[in-house]
């Protein structure tokens, strides 16, 4: 006989952890002691002698640092306080940030890169002693070769905009290379694709032409044709796009691109829902990159640190950025780039603890396991489409009826006139019940937008419970507007206000444009 | 302080089916036809928004059902400054709105259509912000909320955080006489100061201009980049072209077709005669922007760029300039070219590059929709 069990709530009480916390410095006691460091032994420091000593003069401070002064304990308890005080990583369902893939890290791999092996290791250690770590950089850039379909990998770049920047840098290089630097000018993306392709693009000196999806809300080949000339340096575009959609026609964008001998880069951002069933080179590519750290495992959090991987063609392979591990049979070394590569873009190898997460993912579940990977994310996000859709004033603007690959652009527009209760203000509220909802979604083509991509993650009940949220949420907004309004209600920090970090007329991002904005201020 | 001011007759002939609210006759057989005003219930609805946030806000007023009563209704204070004659007329808005302002109203609310926008941005000084409260038949300037509580909660943001951004948006009207007759015939009549929020949609991910005004900016300074010598440039009318002429450094009648040639402008306000007269001394293009919502190029507003003037151009007749945003607000509705020549519009038809910033520009596609012989979609 079974016992009975209370049925699941359709969304869970939440409240957030509230300390009188104050800041670490407010905390020291003078005197008060953390860790006692270990001595040197005299061996050593006779061996070593006085290494402070060693210091250029210029280099030691006059005076101790206004470190707090606490034990263990207190710092402890100071940061754990802290970490209740907001959604953790490990705490929410976070489908619903953005276009930032979230999806879990074995903890396995948390204690495969702890290991003094790896985090005790120096980026300029002799490479006999670092075989191990630059088997794996190797190996890993092998297995992404295979799943783009490409000829050579390099893992130096950390990912997002750095690895799109690779891509045009070596796209540029390419053309120099080949003396027609001077007459490709031009670079063309499509509306819907990551931002940064345009802005990697503009930032390489190209001129950028962004296209605009058809009446159907898919990218439009006839536009594209439009486009394309001589003067066009390559085609630059996210596929799936951050709407979710797929380009059916991509195999005819790359040979559109190819006819005027463009180049044609893939941004794989949205690689969750493909791996193992569509590849690069496939569509005949000539570069693609990936961001190992959200695809291939690595939690995407708070900014990083992130790892990209450059696929290229063989005709690309001499641009990539350094410096490259290389086998000669049996030893791992380290090179520094060739003399066509566009050179280092971050320092060293990359983020190695990223790669090394990589390695164990790709190496736990094989081939089969990243096909399964991308078949989940995709009927996850199905799955959580058709229950987002059924809330009355959501909506999934473009390609209409169509199913998505791993993630979907939503809209709350037809909410947000009937009630005035606008995305943002949504996304707060179902902070209330510990789901996690961003509002980063550019570009701002969809109004009113929330973009969710479960990948896979996620069991069926939680995507379930997620939807149960935004759906009371919704009704909020109808019945109870001003709870939704004056939200969030159980949580520390009420909400913030963007608008002066979004006026350019009033916003100061580094001391020096603050000097130059404010010269009264300051003096300038 | 907020300011309210009700159009009592807009959206009366709309349930009608008369197209419009104009002209007394109007107002008299949409009240045959059984049609009550909804400009009242709809201010009141936005107020209510208010309401619930701040219980306790003064709204300055009009007496009676130009905004008194929906105050009242919001379950707000009104206070009253201005008391309409009997027989209320279109000048009514505008004295209200210049009173309203005169008692501190620093945000002007209006419930009504296209017609009360006109009316509002007639009687309002420079540098008020105003938001319409959508309660007429047709709302073709891109000057009000999407909804009534839309436009509550941008007001209740207003009041509660202080500033918000605003932005410079198109005054248009059509003649609804003209409308009756299927024909549609926008035009411009100035632009009003509109609150919108940044912060609530926008975060900072993307080299995206967080602010319209930038992006109409970075827009200008892009067409100017392309400006070549000896070539005249017929700027046409609207906030984007002023932006350039400010690039320019020349000056701009708001509302005309100017044309500039090295630098200085050689005709302002000029007619299409003129235009023609230009076009013949040498090489010259039409420089346009985007009506704002509607996504007309040429036909609407710019009437002055006919058909004859357009031929008269060459193989590149018209630069496009506009913010993306410009372009992504249209929902992936066409850009629309009507000069009444089926040939000059098939001819332009098909793709237009728009220039969107110093070295950006966008492909989007063009229609002609008097020769799909569709009506114009509002």
């Amino acid at each position: 006989m079974s016992l009975p069990i209370a049925p699941k709530p359709a969304h869970r009480r939440f409240h957030q952890a509230r300390w009188d916390e104050p800041v670490i410095f407010e905390l020291s006691t003078p005197g008060e002691r953390g860790v006692l460091v270990t001595r040197v032994e005299p061996g050593v420091r006779d061996a070593v002698g006085d290494v402070v000593a060693a210091l250029p003069e210029g280099l030691a401070r006059s005076t101790p640092p206004a470190l707090p002064e606490m034990a263990q304990m207190r710092v402890l308890k100071h940061y754990l306080r802290l970490s209740q005080e907001n959604l953790g990583a490990d705490l929410n369902v976070d489908v619903g940030q953005g276009t930032c893939t979230m999806k879990y890290a074995p903890k396995v791999n948390e204690q495969l890169i702890a290991t003094p092996k790896l985090s005790a290791m120096h980026p300029l250690q002799d490479d006999a002693d670092a075989q191990g770590v630059l088997e794996i950089i190797w190996r890993t850039e092998r297995m992404l070769a295979e799943v783009s379909g490409m000829d050579e990998v390099s893992l130096h770049t950390q990912g997002g905009s750095a690895a799109i920047w690779a891509n045009i840098a070596m796209i540029r290089a390419f053309h120099e290379a080949n003396d027609e630097g001077d007459q490709r000018r031009e670079v063309i993306t499509t509306i819907f694709s990551h931002p940064s392709n345009a802005a990697a693009a503009k930032a390489a000196g190209y001129d950028v032409i962004t296209l605009h999806p058809d009446a159907d809300g898919y990218p439009d080949l006839e536009a594209l044709k439009r486009a394309l000339s001589p003067r066009t340096a390559a085609i630059m575009v996210t596929n799936p796009e951050d709407t979710g959609i797929y380009n059916p026609a991509i195999k005819e964008w790359v040979d559109a691109a190819h006819g005027v001998g463009a180049l044609a880069s893939y941004d794989q951002a949205n690689a969750n829902g493909i791996l193992g069933i569509t590849r690069a080179r496939d569509a005949g590519f000539d570069v693609c990159h990936f961001n190992v750290h959200k695809t291939f495992g690595t939690p995407h959090g708070s900014g990083g640190p992130g790892t990209g991987a450059n696929a290229v063609s063989a005709a690309l392979a001499p641009f990539l950025p350094g410096p490259r591990v290389v086998r000669d049979g049996v030893r791992y070394d380290v090179v520094e780039a060739g003399p066509q590569s566009i050179g280092a873009i971050g320092p060293f190898h990359g983020v190695v603890p990223n790669i090394v997460r990589a390695y164990a993912w790709i190496m736990a579940l094989g081939a089969d396991g990243l096909r399964a990977v991308a078949e989940t994310a995709v009927l996850n996000n199905n799955y959580l489409m058709k229950r987002i859709l059924e809330i009355p004033g959501a909506s999934a603007p473009y390609a209409t009826g169509r199913r998505r690959i791993e993630q979907v652009r939503y809209s709350w527009q037809e909410l947000f006139e009937e009630t005035g209760i606008s995305s943002e203000e949504i996304g707060i509220r179902a902070s209330d019940f510990g789901m996690h909802y961003w509002t980063s979604h550019h570009p701002y083509v969809v109004p009113q937008p929330f973009t969710l991509e479960p990948t896979e993650s996620y069991s069926k009940s939680e995507l379930d419970e997620y939807a149960d949220v935004l759906a009371e949420v919704a009704r909020e907004a109808r019945e109870t507007p001003e709870v939704v309004r004056t939200a969030p209600h159980n949580q520390t920090v009420h909400h913030t206000h963007h608008d002066d970090l979004d006026d350019p007329e009033r916003w100061a991002v580094t001391w020096r444009a603050y000097r130059r904005k404010y010269p009264d201020a300051v003096g300038a | 302080m907020i300011g309210l001011v009700v159009n009592p007759v807009a959206g009366v002939g709309g349930p009608a089916g008369l197209a419009g609210s104009d002209g007394e006759e109007v107002q008299r057989r949409a009240g045959e036809r059984g049609a009550h005003p909804r400009a009242g219930e709809r201010a009141a609805a936005a107020l209510s928004v208010l309401a619930a946030a701040r219980p306790e806000e003064l709204v300055v007023t009009v007496a009676g059902p130009m905004g008194e009563d929906a105050v009242r209704d919001a379950g707000l204070r009104p206070v009253v400054v201005w008391h309409p004659p009997a027989a209320t007329t279109a000048t009514d808005t505008t004295d209200a709105a210049r009173a309203l302002v005169d008692a501190g109203a620093d945000l002007l609310l209006f419930a009504g259509g296209d017609g009360t926008a006109r009316d509002v941005a007639s009687g309002l000084p420079e540098g008020v912000a105003a938001l319409g409260i959508p309660a007429g038949v047709k709302m073709y300037s891109p000057v009000f909320a999407v909804g009534p509580r839309a436009a509550g909660s941008l007001a209740a943001a207003w009041r509660g955080e202080g500033s918000l951004p605003v932005v410079d948006r198109e005054v248009l009207d059509v003649d609804e006489s003209q409308l009756r007759r299927a024909r549609v015939e926008p035009r411009l009549y100035g632009t009003l100061r509109v609150p919108y929020r940044a912060g609530r949609t926008q975060a900072r991910k993307a080299a995206t201009p967080a602010d319209e005004r930038a992006a109409v900016r970075l827009a200008a300074r892009g067409a100017a980049a392309r400006l070549r010598p000896g070539i005249r440039y017929l700027l046409g009318p609207g906030g984007t072209m002023a932006e350039l002429a400010r690039e320019l450094g020349v000056p701009k009648t708001p509302l005309g077709v100017d044309v500039v040639l090295d630098g200085r402008v050689v005709a302002a306000a000029a007619s299409e005669r003129d235009l023609l007269e230009q076009v013949a001394q040498g090489p010259s293009q039409a420089v346009v922007s985007i009506i704002g919502g509607q996504g007309f190029l040429l036909g609407r507003g710019n009437q002055q760029l006919s058909a004859r003037v357009i031929d008269a151009l060459g193989d590149e007749p018209v630069m496009v300039v506009a913010p993306e945003q410009k372009l992504i607000d249209l929902g992936g509705r066409p850009l629309l070219v009507d000069t009444g020549d089926p040939v000059v519009d098939t001819r332009l038809a098909g793709f237009a590059r728009v220039v969107t910033g110093p070295g950006t520009t966008s492909i989007y596609p063009v229609h002609a929709p008097e020769n799909e012989g569709a009506l114009h979609a509002t």
